[in-house]
């Protein structure tokens, strides 16, 4: 009896508990709601747990020091997906309707794929900052979806153009072998028709050997590359893929600094655990990293100095933590720029975040104003563009840390442009969709 | 003392091999999918149709699928993902390549394909039987794996892998909303369910069941193997092929190889064992147990330790939500091993004889 008295009590608390949690998030409604949807457990946690944490922290330092967006404050609520799809569709369900929805992003790719057909009915933008589908660079056909800063075309497009560079010219690259090594998921098999196109162009020969997900298991794909023996490798990896296959070029004995990571395999992660081994590996970097930006000083001054930092205070400031902080920048600038046009103060809804994500226009006297001098190039949306800025450095590691070359690279618009049409017509064709009028985009 | 069959007189076999002999079970039946068709929709929100309702409804037709090889047949199976994944790549490839293809038709058509694939990966279950069967199996899983991800063919030449679909209707009516997605799960899952509630309580479930308890003295008196252990694989694998057009059309929307991987086989697996082996009403209990018990803990969760006075982390629901999960699997495991079907069994056998058990 005692006991049954006892789980009663419980679980009175419980629902009293979670009603009032209920209608707190209700009753205050001038409140601009960021779902955040991040891993921190499963295969991909060490390089999830980085980006999430600096995608809260950034929130909460805006609310810290700017009391929010123009007096907008910002709320927030994570969503463990673990990388997988289903989880992320449910964690997805969940928070879209919450009032003052901004907009989501998902933190994987394959969960992207499975939110674009989504958030067309739901109205909520979705943004992939360098990663998702590439084809979505095309506004008019991907309305909801912002590839922001980079896709994987790009990046791709980028590496060619700096291999091409380090051999004296992209002509140079004939009859050069080229390997990609790629994670067996739509994340690793997006680069390939861009690379195909840049092999038939530029007369190189390209290798293709999948790695089978999470990518523990990379002994067979070594094994491949060790009998092709190819000039470059192309590491289309993510989480502990990375890092096994430095380790594995380690043992091969394939040369580090002849494999070119894409922009999520260049971060502490993966090469901290090979350390030396991984000497000399490149990989492209979207932004810097380091404690120096002032949008970092901030996060620490204003949310970990006062001890409420999300994660460990001497991540702060690494790669991916970085990347996290662009990304909610990116978002919170969209809800300011919506604001200016539909109403400082104001919450705003997902149409009009779109809006504002679609005209973004952030030079360098508004990037200084965030404290992102140096760290991201300007970037500047449109209808039509929904990526604003494909440029992109590469980085390459000494053994202890990161050192990000001086160079810019911005992806050739003549292959991306018509490749992304071509693309996005044929999604449309396939959904029997059309593309937006003209009149739309001020919409 | 109101669930009792005093007074009910069965006066023809018709009436003594009803599904539900006592009528306070119709009742319960009727009023069930009245609640189930109608209430429910009236009251459900979006969140708690698309999370919870519809998985919950597609996972539960998987189940039914798993349990009729698996718990009826006594063929383990592991390749439950691959079936689910030649369905759903199957019904999308009728889907997108013939114009015009109504949309149950193309599900069916996924269905037979994923028959197929079934048959002839039951084909090792001829040879051998329990945990090497259950590997053999396996294979199937691996080579739909690689099947998906490496022609390019059933994915409609997508240079990424992922496929995706929309504009959804049957006979004219859009499959847009959820309360229209809802409905049309939940009646497919009905029809489909009240089939194999019948099969199984026929000639071909008992030589199923007889093949499972003892296949030498099965054979002996006269039941062919081959075609119980092979009939059980592909009506298993039909039912299972069609739940995965529905968890790829009506749940994902757009998906990969991914979502129809090892791991949906061992919590198909799972459904099967927790909800209770050999019956279709486990297959609902284990299906409901599988989705909806890690959503509400990590609601649950936040609300209790908040109000205690602590926060947890996203990390730690997750973690916790593995351990309680994994601790209550052992504990309904040593506690009823006949799973969660076999405690509604004894509370209703209880119920018969309350308040004056013998």
């Amino acid at each position: 009896m005692k006991l049954h008295a006892l789980a009663r009590s419980a679980a009175l608390v419980v629902v009293i508990g979670s009603s009032l949690a209920a209608n707190s998030a209700f009753a205050q409604a001038k409140e601009q709601f960021f779902p955040l949807l991040s891993y921190r457990t499963g295969p991909y946690a060490p390089n999830g747990v980085p980006w999430a944490n600096g995608k809260q922290d950034y929130l909460k330092m805006i609310n810290a020091r700017d009391g929010g967006i123009n007096g907008v404050k910002i709320t927030y609520e994570e969503c463990e997906t673990g990388y997988a799809t289903d989880r992320g569709v449910e964690c997805y369900e969940r928070l879209k309707s919450k009032p003052g929805v901004a907009l989501f992003d998902p933190q994987a790719t394959g969960i992207t794929f499975a939110l674009t057909e989504k958030v067309v009915n739901d109205k909520v933008p979705l943004i992939t900052l360098g990663y998702g589908l590439s084809v979505a660079q095309d506004g008019q056909a991907f309305k909801w979806n912002f590839p922001l800063m980079g896709s994987y075309w790009t990046g791709a497009d980028i590496l060619i153009q700096h291999l091409g560079k380090k051999e004296g010219g992209l002509d140079k690259l004939k009859g050069k072998k080229i390997t990609l090594v790629y994670h067996d998921s739509p994340f690793g098999k997006e680069p390939i028709p861009l690379l195909q196109e840049r092999a038939r162009q530029l007369g190189f020969d390209l290798g293709l050997i999948p790695v089978t997900a999470p990518g523990v298991d990379q002994k067979a794909a070594w094994l491949q590359v060790r009998q092709n023996r190819p000039d470059y490798v192309l590491l289309w990896g993510w989480g502990v893929m990375n890092s096994t296959a430095l380790k594995e070029a380690q043992a091969t004995g394939y040369p580090r600094d002849k494999m070119y990571g894409v922009w999520w395999a260049g971060a502490e992660p993966d090469v901290k655990d090979v350390g030396e081994g991984a000497k000399g590996y490149s990989a492209l970097a979207l932004n810097t990293s380091g404690t120096q930006p002032k949008v970092i000083q901030d996060i620490l001054k204003y949310v970990h100095d006062k001890g409420q930092g999300t994660g460990p205070k001497e991540e702060v400031g690494s790669v991916l933590y970085t990347r996290g902080v662009i990304i909610q920048a990116l978002g919170v600038e969209a809800v300011r720029r919506a604001q200016e046009r539909f109403g400082k103060g104001k919450v705003m809804t997902g149409e009009q975040v779109r809006w504002g994500l679609e005209n973004l226009a952030l030079d360098d006297k508004k990037l200084a104003a965030l404290g992102l001098t140096g760290v991201i190039r300007p970037i500047s949306t449109s209808c039509a563009d929904h990526m604003g800025s494909t440029w992109a450095r590469v980085e390459t590691w000494d053994g202890t840390k990161w050192n990000v070359g001086a160079d810019w690279y911005q992806a050739d618009e003549q292959i991306i442009k018509p490749m992304v049409k071509v693309g996005a017509d044929k999604y449309l064709a396939d959904k029997k969709l059309t593309r937006r009028e003209a009149s739309d985009c001020q919409s | 003392m109101f669930y009792r069959e005093n007074g009910q007189f069965k006066t023809s076999y018709r009436a003594d091999q009803q599904i539900l002999p006592i009528l306070q079970d119709r009742i319960a039946m009727l009023v069930l999918l009245v609640v189930g068709f109608v209430i429910v929709p009236m009251l459900a929100s979006d969140y708690i149709f698309r999370a919870i309702l519809i998985p919950f409804l597609i996972l539960s037709l998987a189940a039914v699928g798993v349990n009729i090889l698996v718990g009826y047949c006594g063929q383990i199976s592991l390749g439950s993902g691959a079936f689910m994944a030649v369905g759903a790549y199957a019904a999308y490839n009728f889907f997108v390549r013939i114009d015009g293809m109504p949309l149950i038709l193309a599900l069916v058509l996924g269905g037979v394909c994923a028959m197929l694939f079934g048959m002839v990966f039951g084909l090792p279950s001829l040879r051998v039987k329990g945990l090497y069967l259950a590997v053999a199996t396996l294979a199937a899983q691996f080579f739909a794996d690689w099947l998906f991800l490496r022609v390019q063919w059933f994915t409609n030449n997508s240079s990424s892998g992922s496929v995706s679909v929309n504009n959804l209707q049957v006979f004219g009516f859009s499959l847009e909303s959820s309360a229209a997605k809802y409905w049309f799960c939940l009646l497919l899952l009905s029809v489909i369910a009240l089939l194999a509630k019948n099969l199984v309580r026929g000639a071909v479930g008992r030589e199923w069941m007889a093949i499972r308890d003892m296949d030498v003295a099965a054979a002996v008196i006269g039941i062919r193997p081959m075609f119980a252990k092979l009939s059980a694989f592909a009506v298993s694998s039909f039912i299972v092929g069609v739940s995965g057009g529905l968890w790829a059309f009506i749940n994902l929307g757009a998906w990969e190889p991914a979502a129809f991987s090892v791991d949906q086989s061992f919590r198909l697996l799972f459904m099967v064992i927790i909800g209770g082996m050999g019956s279709i009403m486990g297959s609902f209990f284990g299906a409901a147990f599988i989705v909806i018990l890690p959503i509400a803990l990590s609601q649950i969760l936040p609300a209790v330790t908040s109000a205690l006075g602590f926060e947890i982390s996203t990390a730690s629901i997750s973690h916790a939500e593995l351990m309680v999960f994994g601790g209550l699997i052992v504990w309904f495991l040593i506690v009823e091993p006949h799973g969660l079907a076999k405690l509604w069994a004894i509370g209703k056998q209880k119920l018969r004889l309350w308040p004056f058990p013998h």
